[in-house]
């Protein structure tokens, strides 16, 4: 009885742990922020698009690199949808429970283990140049290019969580579909498509949120202009790259600048992922 | 007390005015129930889904309380010593159980199932202790001739009724004075089911046994005594013959014939 | 919504036409979401496999002097990754010893406590730790290690980083592996009077332990590749390293330098087909385990 005490003790002791990392990190976070947000007030910060190191008249905004993340992973979430779906339908519909479907699900799991930086390389110098030859986007870093790589960075995370909710849609609603005369196609959009929609949306969510904090590959493709972005190919920065590129030069309080940056990104990601999580509990 | 419960005189268990509930106080899985078990006998315990026959066989070894929020009053004495006193590792190396499904340990091997009683309770024996207890436990179960072969050898190729009986061989290695089944042949075909219910019949010379049993044919073939719950109630308790012709409680009669259950 | 169907009986060659294309576009758009790791493997294949020689494992990075005359002669860049080989060991290493304990108990902890309250405020905030972009868990061991602990950067801050990273993937994979064990399995022990701490290590633990071994691989391939984090926390070093408190070089670090240094190109294929042939590597034996497992 005694033994059993003290393993649950152990065990609460090291789910305490969890807390201390969070507590850790706000407590952090936020005492690192605080002088630029007390430097330029907490919205002026938020809002503001300046961003200027010249010494002297030093003044600090978030707001391109807000911009920057928010319009890079929405395209990046654009571009991935039809093709992430389409390979769930093709997985986990048409060739279900296929060799070919195993090696296609395969393929797109590897796509999960390439690191960040190896996508930024391969970008760099393979996708970068085909997009500087459209003739937009001058060498071809830019928005475009890093949506483009982010989209097939969260490829995998998509349609792992799709093919999951499509499969679980029950055989016997499709089958009576099929029994009235419905095409495949006419399955998928009435019967599969509304059944699994709230998962599908959790999925892209989830997705969404890894867009968000990617790092390195963007860094390598975006063009690290400190501006809000004016079009799909003019150059910008995300609130994760400002933070790789300028982190190493950064002192007083540029260097508080980036910490609120992150303590920014790191709210809205864990707000992002939380109700992706949300919905995908209601639905299982 | 009522003519519709069985006495006996020295008996190995005795369960007093036991009552558990789940959650709330007032919904008792077990009601208020009293009664003794014989020394080496069978007693079989029936009753429909539901009844309490599960929780009150788990009350004996105090395997209810892993579930959360459990409320037990009454008592329960193994040979006139308390088992709410003692500790849970003695009171349940003194009582062995057996359950519906075969559950050897899936990263042991064969002997190490069966010893695993001790090796698990920290008991330092020598090697070859640890040999006679594993031999004579098979030996008892009529597994040992099947797999004197394979004793290094993880249990998972053994069929559902060797691998139940590699079980209750597991139960036996500390030589208990109660063993508890919890419908041990449920999972298994009939030709391994005969061969247990031929092993239980054997066994019941040095060991008490209880059995829950959905199985009204078997409880009727190997028990000597036999008790019926309905919801949570000791309805009737009886000798498994008496009981079977001449059942005292219409609500016996009922379950016996197929009104219900 | 049958109703809808049976009205749209009428044209149904139109119907089996939009059917096939469909299908068609489905095959077309799977084809082309391939393409790319097809095309990265390739790349680094193609462009990384002559640098890799011995020494490209048991040297460290050559100076820029020496790459740019190797280059110039059309040689190979002499030297290797040795200095980043051996603090990715390192790192990983120091991180997995601090983080797999803890979240193996706070992973049987949760599976211990299902539907308690505290129980499901640690899995939420377990579940957002795993969504923390990994340069933010940089400049948190910034912080807490670098300012904190080691005055400098230090291997030891990278670890941390990355420790923060394995932790929700390992809590979660165990709390999935202790559900899937039989709870008969756990009860036999009870039965047995075994002890609940024995139960956890000598029955549980063993029971899953090609799943937990799973989770534990998968997670460090996750954190194998991180760059973010290590640049903000160990900095680099263009010797081997191994005093855990001293700036330490890795390969994703090396594959940055090389890539910002215009005279090592070359290296930069053959750390990438390194690395990435590395986390691959881990992350089929952690599936094949798996596999063989269920």
């Amino acid at each position: 009885m005694k033994s059993e005490k003290i393993t649950k003790l152990v065990l609460v002791i090291a789910s305490v742990v969890i807390l201390l990392i969070f507590a850790g990190m706000a407590y952090s976070m936020i005492k690192g922020a605080i002088p630029a947000f007390k430097e330029f007030g907490l919205f002026r910060f938020i809002l503001s698009t300046e961003w200027d190191p010249t010494e002297g008249k030093e003044s600090y905004g978030a707001m391109p690199f807000i911009a920057g993340t928010v319009i890079t992973s929405l395209l990046a979430l654009i571009i991935c949808f039809p093709l992430a779906f389409s390979t769930s339908l093709f997985i986990a519909e048409y060739f279900r429970k296929t060799k070919i479907a195993t090696v296609l699900s395969t393929l797109v799991d590897l796509l999960a283990g390439v690191p960040s930086i190896v996508y930024g390389l391969w970008g760099f110098y393979t996708l970068r140049p085909l997009i500087a030859e459209l003739g937009y986007a001058g060498q071809g870093y830019g928005i475009f290019t890093s949506g483009l790589i982010l989209a097939i960075m969260i490829i995998p995370y998509a349609t792992s969580i799709s093919n999951e909710i499509i499969s679980m849609v029950p055989n016997e609603l499709k089958e009576a579909a099929y029994s009235l005369g419905a095409t495949r196609m006419e399955v998928i959009f009435s019967v599969i498509l509304p059944n699994a929609r709230s998962g599908l949306v959790a999925g892209y969510i989830l997705a969404l949120g890894r867009a968000l904090g990617e790092t390195m590959a963007v860094t390598m493709l975006i063009g690290n202009a400190n501006i809000i972005p004016k079009g799909l190919f003019s150059p910008g920065n995300t609130m994760a790259s400002v933070i790789a590129n300028q982190f190493g030069e950064a002192d007083g309080i540029k260097l508080s600048a980036l910490i609120a940056i992150g303590l920014l990104l790191f709210a809205v990601t864990a707000i992002v992922n939380f109700i992706g999580k949300i919905i995908i509990r209601k639905y299982a | 007390m009522s003519d519709k419960i069985l006495q006996i005189t020295n008996p190995v268990l005795s369960i007093s005015n036991l009552s558990i509930a789940y959650g709330k106080k007032d919904k008792l899985a077990v009601k208020d129930v009293s009664a003794d078990v014989k020394r080496n006998n069978i007693t079989a315990i029936m009753g429909p889904s539901g009844c309490g026959k599960s929780t009150l066989l788990r009350a004996i070894n105090r395997m209810h309380e892993l579930y959360p929020n459990i409320h037990t009053e009454g008592e329960i004495k193994l040979n006139g010593e308390t088992i709410y006193e003692m500790s849970t590792s003695k009171l349940r190396r003194k009582i062995g159980m057996v359950f519906q499904r075969p559950n050897p340990f899936p990263t042991m091997s064969i002997y190490e199932n069966v010893i695993a009683g001790y090796d698990l309770n920290g008991s330092k024996l020598k090697k070859n202790e640890k040999d006679e207890i594993v031999e004579t436990s098979l030996h008892d179960v009529g597994l040992f001739e099947e797999v004197k072969d394979s004793l290094n050898k993880k249990g998972n190729f053994l069929s559902g009724g060797q691998q139940q009986r590699l079980c209750i061989a597991r139960a036996l290695a500390f030589k208990p004075e109660v063993i508890l089944m919890d419908e041990p042949t449920s999972a298994l075909d009939p030709l391994s089911t005969a061969k247990i219910e031929d092993l239980l019949v054997e066994l019941k010379v040095h060991y008490s046994i209880i059995l829950v049993t959905h199985n009204m044919s078997q409880a009727a073939r190997i028990s000597d005594n036999a008790m019926f719950m309905y919801l949570g109630e000791l309805v009737e308790y009886d000798k498994t013959k008496t009981m079977f012709t001449n059942p005292k409680d219409p609500r016996t009669e009922g379950y016996l014939t197929g009104k219900f259950g | 919504m049958e109703k809808a169907l049976i009205n749209k009986n009428e044209g149904s060659n139109w119907r089996e036409l939009k059917n096939k294309l469909f299908f068609g576009l489905v095959i077309v758009l799977s084809g082309i979401t391939i393409m790319p790791i097809l095309l990265i493997v390739y790349k680094l294949l193609s462009k990384g496999l002559r640098q890799i020689n011995l020494d490209f494992f048991f040297k460290v990075a050559p100076d820029t002097l020496q790459a740019m005359s190797a280059v110039q002669s059309g040689e190979i860049i002499p030297g290797g990754i040795a200095n980043g080989i051996t603090g990715t060991l390192l790192m990983v290493a120091v991180a997995s010893l601090i983080a797999i304990p803890v979240s193996i108990l706070i992973g049987i902890f949760l599976y211990e406590n299902p539907g308690k309250k505290y129980a499901s405020l640690i899995r939420n905030l377990t579940d957002i730790l795993q969504g923390v972009p990994s340069v933010v868990l940089g400049l948190i061991a910034y912080f807490w290690i670098v300012k904190g602990v080691t005055n400098g950067f230090s291997a030891l801050a990278g670890s941390v980083a990355l420790s923060i990273m394995m932790l929700p993937l390992i809590i979660r994979s165990t709390e999935e592996t202790m559900k899937m064990i039989p709870v008969s399995i756990k009860e036999a022990g009870a039965a047995l009077g075994v002890p609940y701490h024995r139960i956890i290590f000598k029955i549980m633990i063993p029971s899953g332990f090609s799943g937990l071994m799973t989770g534990i691989l998968l997670s460090i391939s996750r954190v194998l590749g991180e760059t973010a984090p290590l640049m903000l926390t160990t900095l680099g070093n263009r010797a081997i390293n191994f005093n855990i408190t001293k700036p330490t070089s890795a390969v994703p670090l090396q594959i940055w330098e090389f890539y910002n240094n215009p005279n090592m190109i070359d290296l930069v294929w053959s750390s990438s087909l390194f690395l990435v042939g590395f986390v691959l590597t881990l992350n089929i034996i952690a599936k094949r385990i798996s596999t063989k497992y269920s």
